[in-house]
C-alpha cells in the first residue's frame, strides 16, 4: 500500500514537535475525518535580508500518509523564502514521496494547507500585504470548516467534552 | 510475526489440509458427474454435508454450501425478502453492528423498496431487546442479529432474541462467523446461521447457510440446481471437505483452546489499559474469548497498526484512516463512542497458534508505541 519512501517518513519523521513563540501556526483538519495537522514556523532572515522559514516544525494526529505528508513539508519548506514556500504544491509533495495510495490523495493536500496556513497567520499577526491567492486559500479553508463543524455538530460537542 | 488478527483470518492447520489434498489431486471429480470419479466427489460432499449438519444439530438438506459468509448473509436476507414479498411482507430488522455485508445488503433492500429497522446497541454492543419488540410487525419477514461482533467480541443475547422472534413468529437469521468454535451455540429456534470456514483455521472461499427446510428462500444464483436449488455453481469440494474437517477440530478443542484463549485476552486487556486514557470496547466479561479492542485516545488507528507491524506484531483498527471510504468503523460509532476515539481503535484477536509469550512481547512493545504517536500528536500536552 504505502511504498518505501513513505514509510520511511514514517518511521523517522523529521522536525516534529512544536515551535516555542512561533512567528505563525496553521492549524488544519478535523479529528471527525480523521486527520489534523499542526504546523509551525519561524520567520527569519537569509543574508540578502530576505524572508524565510528558519525553522518548520509540526504536530499531526493521523495516518502514515499524513504523518509522512507532515515529515516532507516540513523538510522541504524549512529554509525556503515565504514566496518559494507558497509555491509547494500537493502535486510536488506527492512526486517527493514517490506516490500516494489514492485513498490517502488528501493527506497530501491537509500537509500544504498547513504551511500555507501558517504563512497567512505570520502574514496577518505582523500587518504584512496577503497575497490574493493565499487570501482566497485561506477562506475557502474557514468555509469548509464551518461545514465541517455544522455538519458534525454532535459530535464535535462530545468531542469538546471529552477534552475538558 | 505476531499473528494477532484472528477475526480477519486465520492460518488453514496441517489436518485441513491434508483432507483437502487429494480432492486438489487425484479425486478432483465434479460431484454432478455420473461416473466414478463424480462419484466419489460427491459421496466426500454429502458426508462433510452430514457431519457439518450433525455439529449444528441440524439436518443434512438444510445445509447450503457457498463460497463466503458475505454470500450466506446476502443469500439469507434477499434470499428470504423475494420469498416473502410474495406474501406481501417486506419489513427487516437488522442490529446497527452487522457486518457490512449484512447492512448493505439491507440498505440495498431498501433502495429496492423493502423497510428496514436498524435496531441500537448499548455502550457495550448489545442489541436494545426493547426496540427489538417494539419493531415487529405484521410485515416483518425477518430479524437477523448477529451472535458475536466481529470488531468488539460481543457476544449477543440470542436466546432472548430466539424468545422474542418466536413470541412473534418472525424468522431469525444470525451471522455466526466469529463465534463459532469459541463459545457454545445455540442453534435451536435460529432459522438461518452463517458460518465461513477462514474464520476456523479452515479455506478462504467456502462459507454456507444452515436454514430450516421449512422456510423457504428465493436463489441468488441460478443454474445446475446445486445445492437444493438455492445456490447453482459446482461444489467446491476440497473447500467444503476442509470446513467440515475445521468445524470438527474447532468443536473438538473448544473448550480448552477457548479458556487458554481467554487467559491470554485477560492479560493482555489488563496491561493495555494501564496505557493512560485507554478504554477497552465492548464487554469486558460477555465477550469472545479471543477478542481484544482498545481505544487510545489521542493517537490514529493505522499509525499504530503500522507501527506494530514494524515490531513484527499484525493487528487491526476500526480508524477511518484504514477504511477505503474514510469513515471510522460503525459499530464503535454505535457504542457511542465519539470519532476521535474509533480512530485511535486497535483490535487484537487470538488464535490457537499463539502463546502466552506473543501476548508478553505485545504488552511490552504498546505503550511504547502509543506514547511514541501521542509525541507527535497535537492532542497530547503533557
Amino acid at each position: 500500500m504505502y511504498n518505501e519512501k513513505v514509510l520511511q517518513h514514517f518511521k523517522k519523521p523529521a522536525n516534529m514537535g512544536k515551535i516555542k513563540n512561533a512567528s505563525g501556526v496553521g492549524r488544519v483538519g478535523n479529528i471527525v475525518c480523521g486527520d489534523v495537522m499542526w504546523l509551525y514556523i519561524k520567520v527569519g532572515k537569509n543574508k540578502k535580508g530576505k524572508e524565510i522559514l528558519k525553522d518548520v516544525k509540526w504536530q499531526t494526529f493521523g495516518c502514515v500518509a499524513a504523518l509522512a505528508t507532515s515529515s516532507i513539508v516540513s523538510n522541504l519548506a524549512k529554509g525556503k523564502t515565504i514566496e518559494e514556500a507558497l509555491e509547494l504544491s500537493n502535486e510536488k509533495i506527492v512526486k517527493q514521496l514517490g506516490g500516494l495510495p489514492p485513498t490517502k490523495m488528501h493527506c497530501s493536500i491537509l500537509a500544504v494547507d498547513a504551511l500555507h496556513e501558517a504563512i497567512y497567520d505570520y502574514l496577518k499577526r505582523n500587518n504584512k500585504p496577503i497575497p490574493e491567492k493565499l487570501q482566497k486559500k485561506h477562506e475557502k479553508l474557514q468555509k469548509e470548516l464551518k461545514e465541517i463543524e455544522k455538519r458534525y455538530k454532535d459530535f464535535l460537542k462530545l468531542e469538546k467534552r471529552l477534552s475538558e | 510475526m505476531i499473528y494477532l488478527d484472528n477475526a480477519a483470518t486465520t492460518q488453514v492447520r496441517r489436518e485441513v489440509i491434508e483432507a483437502m489434498l487429494p480432492f486438489l489431486d487425484k479425486k478432483y471429480g465434479n460431484a454432478s458427474s455420473l461416473h466414478s470419479m463424480g462419484q466419489e466427489a460427491k459421496v466426500a460432499l454429502e458426508r462433510s454435508r452430514e457431519s457439518i449438519a450433525k455439529v449444528l444439530k441440524a439436518e443434512p438438506n438444510e445445509i447450503i454450501f457457498c463460497s463466503c459468509a458475505t454470500e450466506a448473509n446476502n443469500l439469507a436476507l434477499k434470499g428470504l425478502a423475494f420469498e416473502a414479498k410474495k406474501q406481501g411482507k417486506n419489513h427487516l430488522i437488522v442490529s446497527r453492528i452487522e457486518h457490512h455485508c449484512v447492512l448493505h445488503a439491507a440498505q440495498w433492500l431498501e433502495e429496492n423498496g423493502f423497510e428496514v429497522t436498524y435496531l441500537p446497541v448499548d455502550e457495550y454492543g448489545f442489541v436494545d431487546l426493547g426496540e427489538l419488540e417494539r419493531a415487529i410487525n405484521e410485515k416483518t419477514f425477518l430479524v437477523s442479529i448477529m451472535y458475536a461482533n466481529n470488531e468488539i467480541g460481543t457476544i449477543e443475547p440470542i436466546r432472548e432474541v430466539v424468545k422474542i422472534c418466536q413470541e412473534n413468529s418472525v424468522p431469525l437469521h444470525s451471522d455466526a462467523v466469529q463465534a463459532f468454535g469459541k463459545i457454545p451455540l445455540y442453534t435451536k429456534g435460529i432459522d438461518m446461521l452463517s458460518l465461513s470456514a477462514h474464520k476456523i483455521y479452515g479455506p478462504k472461499g467456502v462459507g454456507l447457510l444452515m436454514k430450516r427446510k421449512e422456510l423457504r428462500i428465493q436463489p441468488l444464483l441460478h443454474g445446475g440446481g446445486h445445492e437444493f436449488d438455492l445456490r447453482s455453481g459446482t461444489e467446491n469440494v476440497a473447500g467444503i471437505v476442509g470446513f467440515a474437517k475445521a468445524m470438527e477440530l474447532a468443536l473438538k478443542e473448544m473448550p480448552r483452546e477457548s479458556k487458554r484463549q481467554a487467559k491470554m485476552r485477560d492479560k493482555l486487556i489488563k496491561n493495555a489499559l494501564q496505557i493512560p486514557e485507554s478504554r477497552l470496547n465492548g464487554h469486558p466479561k460477555k465477550r469472545l474469548p479471543n477478542n481484544a479492542n482498545f481505544s487510545f485516545r489521542y493517537v490514529e488507528g493505522e499509525s499504530i497498526v503500522m507501527k506494530l507491524n514494524e515490531l513484527g506484531i499484525a493487528a487491526s483498527t476500526g480508524s477511518a484512516c484504514s477504511s477505503p471510504k474514510l469513515e471510522p468503523s460503525h459499530v464503535l460509532l454505535a457504542l457511542g463512542l465519539a470519532p476521535s476515539e474509533a480512530h485511535g481503535s486497535l483490535r487484537l484477536t487470538l488464535g490457537r497458534f499463539n502463546k502466552m509469550k506473543d501476548i508478553n512481547y505485545t504488552i511490552k512493545v504498546l505503550p511504547k508505541v502509543i506514547a511514541e504517536l501521542r509525541a507527535i500528536s497535537p492532542f497530547w500536552n503533557r
